[in-house]
């Protein structure tokens, strides 16, 4: 079954200005299958993958999860459905103050009623459940621990702990080896694989480091300025390919941009 | 020679409102007012008044507890409805269903209805319909507060780290859960903080009620006032103090507890 269908798709950023961040993009994954999403920063990576777990609306052309246009759906049919997709952001969205038993199984929330969720807040409902998915990761003896003790690499792990605990049919990773030391690295994305494997879900994960995109996974996506560039099995990934990918970033110095102040700063805000 | 006009004209006006400063100088006002402070340097303590203190103090704490757990009851719900983080349906799209926010706008106009009249001037207006007594000052705590807590309640909801709470919905849990798993954490101590905080508010507000009839130590205050009674004052005033550094007590707890 297919998991994704886009069709030309272009989507917009929410914010003012209206920019399209990914312009007729052309995708198809299959269930279990593995893809990896190359590319320079500001290529549209995190906006794809945002617009693939339904948390952002595409401007247009043709987009199926399932089979589905989730955007075709009515509101609850559509919140749904997003239980099914899992979102693992490239900041991990752990609340500073919470102890991380209960921020890995929060993944459970979708399918808990607000009486087990408010009683899982006292007692925590699972704790072997996030041990298990806590050891996985190596952070089994932080289960107990507050998210605000852990070092940046722990809470990006314990981020994806919540992954394994979730009931999804797709992994929308995005970034999950930007904390990590390189054995570390290997050991987490090869944790995610087996999962993905395991359930036979598909997984899409953008990544900055090219080696291990192409050491790992066998479908290779590469994304720049919004659209997609190739979309190959790995072996027929060149290295050439991957150097034009990459290509001005590493070349041309920054564009000179004449910055302006504007005419009004807001005393004491920092946006 | 314009000084001489303005009092020409100021003159009358003078004679007419009565105004004779030297009043204030006269001896029989002077002594009054001097009995009234001296008696503030001896708090009333002789154990009949002590006991009235006591069981008024009691009716203050209670006006003022149950007229917050009311409001709450109120507050709760509208900042459910009025945080806009919590929206699904702006989830993806940056924008909500016009009925829902159209719900928001209308619970938030409620909201100013509530807070922007003073609970003097809802104790006032209640203790005409339910009559003098308690009554009138819970009710008029009740709703004055629900209107702050709930503005309050989702200011604070919203200035918290969004990340956390955007993530949970993404992910397809309720509001609610992704209230509590998500924002709350963050803002669990401010949240209390503001409560116990009100809940202070609310025993001076009480306080201030009891002088137009809604009971408890402020109507005792009020009488002993006009009795000119300062050593009463004192006591009751002595009160009010402890009453405001226990809050403040249970507020550090709490705090700590939350961490």
């Amino acid at each position: 079954m297919t998991t994704y269908r886009l069709d030309q798709l272009t989507v917009r950023h929410l914010a003012a200005g209206k920019a399209p961040a990914l312009h007729a993009i052309d995708l198809v994954v299959e269930a279990g299958e593995q893809l990896a999403i190359i590319g320079p920063s500001g290529a549209g990576k995190t906006t794809l993958l945002a617009t693939l777990a339904c948390a952002h609306k595409p401007a247009a052309g043709g987009f199926a999860a399932f089979g589905i246009d989730p955007w075709a759906l009515p509101e609850d049919a559509r919140h749904a459905l997003r239980a099914r997709l899992f979102l693992a952001p490239q900041t991990p969205p752990l609340p500073p103050r919470q102890r991380v038993v209960t921020a890995v199984l929060a993944a459970r929330l979708p399918q808990w009623s607000l009486r087990q969720a408010l009683a899982s807040l006292l007692k925590p409902s699972d704790p072997d459940a996030a041990f298990d998915a806590l050891a996985r990761f190596g952070l089994g003896d932080k289960l107990y621990a507050r998210v605000d003790r852990l070092s940046g690499g722990e809470r990006q792990r314990c981020g994806l702990a919540r992954l394994l605990l979730s009931s999804a049919e797709v992994f929308l990773v995005d970034e999950p080896l930007s904390a990590l030391d390189p054995t570390l690295a290997q050991i987490t994305l090869s944790t995610l694989q087996q999962e993905a494997a395991a359930r036979k879900a598909a997984l899409v994960c953008s990544l900055h480091q090219v080696d291990m995109a192409r050491a790992h996974f066998p479908r290779i996506v590469g994304l720049r300025d919004g659209r997609i560039v190739f979309d190959l099995p790995r072996d027929q990934v060149s290295d050439a390919m991957i150097a034009a990918l990459y290509q001005n970033e590493a070349d041309a110095p920054a564009p000179a941009v004449h910055h302006e102040a504007p005419e009004q700063l807001a005393v004491g805000a920092c946006f | 020679m314009a000084a001489l006009i303005g009092l020409a004209v100021l003159w009358p006006a003078l004679v007419f409102s009565e105004f004779k400063p030297w009043i204030l100088f006269d001896l029989q006002s002077l002594g009054a007012a001097g009995r009234f402070l001296a008696g503030f340097l001896q708090p009333a303590h002789s154990a009949e008044f002590l006991a009235m203190v006591l069981r008024e103090t009691w009716q203050t704490v209670a006006i003022a507890t149950a007229g917050l757990t009311l409001a709450l009851l109120g507050a709760i719900p509208a900042t459910l409805i009025v945080t806009e983080r919590l929206s699904i349906s702006r989830l993806g799209t940056g924008r909500m269903r016009a009925g829902a926010a159209l719900l928001r706008q209308a619970v938030r106009w409620l909201l100013v209805l509530l807070r922007s009249v003073p609970e003097l001037v809802w104790a006032l207006l209640l203790v005409r319909v339910v009559g003098l007594g308690p009554t009138a000052g819970v009710l008029a705590i009740a709703l004055t507060y629900s209107g702050m807590l709930g503005k309050v309640y989702a200011e604070i909801l919203e200035s918290s780290d969004a990340h956390a709470t955007e993530v949970l919905l993404a992910n397809g849990s309720g509001r609610l859960a992704a209230l509590l798993y998500g924002a709350l954490p963050e803002s669990a101590s401010e949240l209390v903080s503001y409560t116990v905080y009100r809940w202070e508010c609310a025993i001076r507000g009480s306080a201030v009620m009891g002088f137009v009839g809604a009971g408890g130590l402020g109507q005792r205050m009020d009488e002993s006032t006009r009795m000119m009674a300062g050593g009463e004052v004192c006591t009751m005033l002595i009160v009010f103090v402890l009453l405001v550094a226990a809050a403040d007590l249970v507020s550090t707890l709490l705090r700590r507890r939350l961490g």
